[in-house]
């Protein structure tokens, strides 16, 4: 009985041998790798190609008007107050007409963390992330974004930010 | 008198620059080939890694070796301290140059070789095995621990490897009993199965394998060893002296890819000689279009092991050189013989 068991365990050792000598597993590699070889690409070809980006995205930040060119702003602070990187900074007057409005609004960019609450917290959908992610300064002073260049923003993209809104409104 | 020696003068003139203009002929669209190699490797892994590989200079990424190229010209050569700079400048050139020597008795179709010997076995023998020189000189010379200890490493795995491949090549000798390589390819003649990959099947994966391992390429390139050391024995080089130890390897591997089309898959000759039907068209003739074919396929198969195979451990590699490989060789070298003597093996038409 140990005799033959001792014989098997040669007999496996032989084929064993064989088996490596035959490079049986390297051909296996070689055919999963060639298979690899023409499937087709995840590349994605970037400035050209884009992958798709949510609604919800937050990129670059805007800060809105209503539809008769009153900026929403009331000067509320609560996203400055929220904002757990401290990146915001406001100050706030008094207008002619009697309402709350901001002589300040500055973003830092390199302070923000791009987390959205100033959005959420916002009660007239003033201050917003719109879905632009293609920026950049050339200068440090640059990343600081003051009232009138995120109200720039804000006119430019409209637009795609009231319709982002309005898709999400649901959930809002 | 002055008739005669000036018309010597002209013709010897005249001599070297039909040597010139064939050596130029060579080394010109050597370099290029590889410089696309490079860009070949580049893609052939990245599909293999399902992505796409450099793109992004000029039409499909096809400038991206002249960019490479040029990068590497335009860096400063870095001398180490202390470094033996004669020795310094002379490794890569040591490196390189018989990594070119070699093509001149490379016969691309029966009448296209620069120098038809009749030891040309010998003589591709001898220039493969002078490479390691550059490498030793590099490493020595560099004045680092590192450059050095790499080129010990990359030194004992060439001279390993090129037993089993010179028992495999002593294999062609036997069957082929000729060392011009012109005649090596003639009596491999008529069709695939007349090619000396099948009697020497052994010898023929063995001289792959061992290809691989003399120009310390993946699997076997433990000395250079790029995710965990950085270089091996070129650590210190840098610009355009690590730019020409770059085209002394791939010079090298498209040698060898040569090598083994010539040897063991009938160089310039037609895989469907013989059959009747293609007899008369461009399929059943030998031409160096078969030969280039070959030579791709052997060049590919180079980067395909590089994108399958993980890096064998140091002892690993001397152990598969001279336990496996040596051995096997030598038991068929004497199978060859007998295959030679009994007359088993067909030699040419």
């Amino acid at each position: 009985m140990a005799h033959s068991g001792r014989m098997t365990s040669y007999s496996r050792a032989v084929a064993q041998y064989f088996r490596s000598l035959l490079l049986l597993e390297l051909f296996r590699g070689l055919a999963l790798t060639l298979r690899y070889f023409f499937k087709p690409k995840f590349t994605v070809r970037y400035p050209e190609e884009k992958t798709p980006r949510s609604n919800r995205f937050r990129g670059l930040h805007a800060l809105r008007r209503y539809p008769n060119g009153e900026e929403r702003c009331i000067a509320c602070k609560l996203c400055e107050a929220v904002c757990p990187a401290l990146a915001i900074t406001i100050d706030s007057t008094q207008r002619e007409d009697g309402t709350r409005r901001t002589t300040r609004y500055d973003i830092d960019l390199f302070k923000c963390i791009y987390c959205g609450f100033c959005e959420e917290s916002c009660p007239v959908d003033s201050i917003v992330e719109t879905d632009i992610l293609e920026y950049h300064f050339e200068n440090r002073s640059e990343s600081v974004v003051n009232k009138a260049q995120l109200l720039a923003i804000g006119d430019r993209y409209e637009e795609r930010i009231a319709a982002h809104r309005r898709q999400d409104a649901a959930y809002r | 008198m002055t008739e005669p020696l000036a018309a010597s003068l002209f013709d010897q003139a005249i001599y070297l620059v039909i040597v010139v203009a064939k050596i130029l002929a060579i080394v010109v669209p050597l370099i290029i080939a590889v410089a696309y190699y490079t860009y070949m490797e580049r893609k052939v892994i990245g599909y293999m890694q399902v992505r796409l590989g450099p793109n992004r200079v000029g039409p499909w990424g096809l400038w991206q070796p002249f960019a490479d190229v040029l990068k590497l010209l335009v860096k400063e050569v870095i001398y180490p301290a202390n470094a033996n700079k004669f020795l310094f400048v002379l490794a890569p050139l040591l490196a390189l140059t018989p990594a070119f020597a070699a093509w001149a008795v490379i016969p691309f179709n029966e009448w296209m070789v620069i120098a038809d010997v009749n030891a040309g076995l010998l003589y591709l023998l001898a220039m493969t095995s002078i490479g390691v020189y550059g490498m030793i000189v590099a490493g020595w010379a560099s004045n680092s621990k590192y450059a050095f200890l790499g080129a010990l490493r990359s030194t004992a795995q060439i001279v390993s490897y090129e037993i089993a491949m010179g028992f495999a090549l002593i294999g062609v000798l036997v069957i082929a009993g000729t060392m011009n390589l012109r005649e090596i390819v003639l009596a491999q003649q008529g069709g695939v199965f007349d090619w000396f990959w099948l009697p020497l099947l052994p010898l023929f994966v063995i001289y792959v394998i061992s290809g691989i391992a003399e120009t310390n390429r993946a699997p076997f390139d433990v000395a250079e060893g790029e995710s965990e050391i950085v270089a091996g024995f070129h650590v210190e080089y840098s610009g355009a002296g690590f730019a020409v130890f770059f085209l002394a390897e791939y010079a090298n591997m498209i040698l060898i890819s040569a090598l083994t089309a010539i040897l063991f898959a009938g160089g310039w000759l037609s895989p469907f000689e013989g059959i009747p039907v293609l007899g008369d068209t461009f399929l059943g003739e030998g031409s160096i279009i078969w030969f280039f074919a070959k030579l791709l396929f052997f060049m590919f198969l180079f980067l395909w092991f590089r994108a399958t195979f993980p890096r064998y451990r140091y002892d690993q590699i001397m152990r598969l050189g001279w336990k496996v490989l040596v051995p096997i060789t030598i038991v068929w070298v004497m199978v060859a013989a007998v295959m030679s003597v009994f007359g088993l093996v067909e030699r040419g038409a």
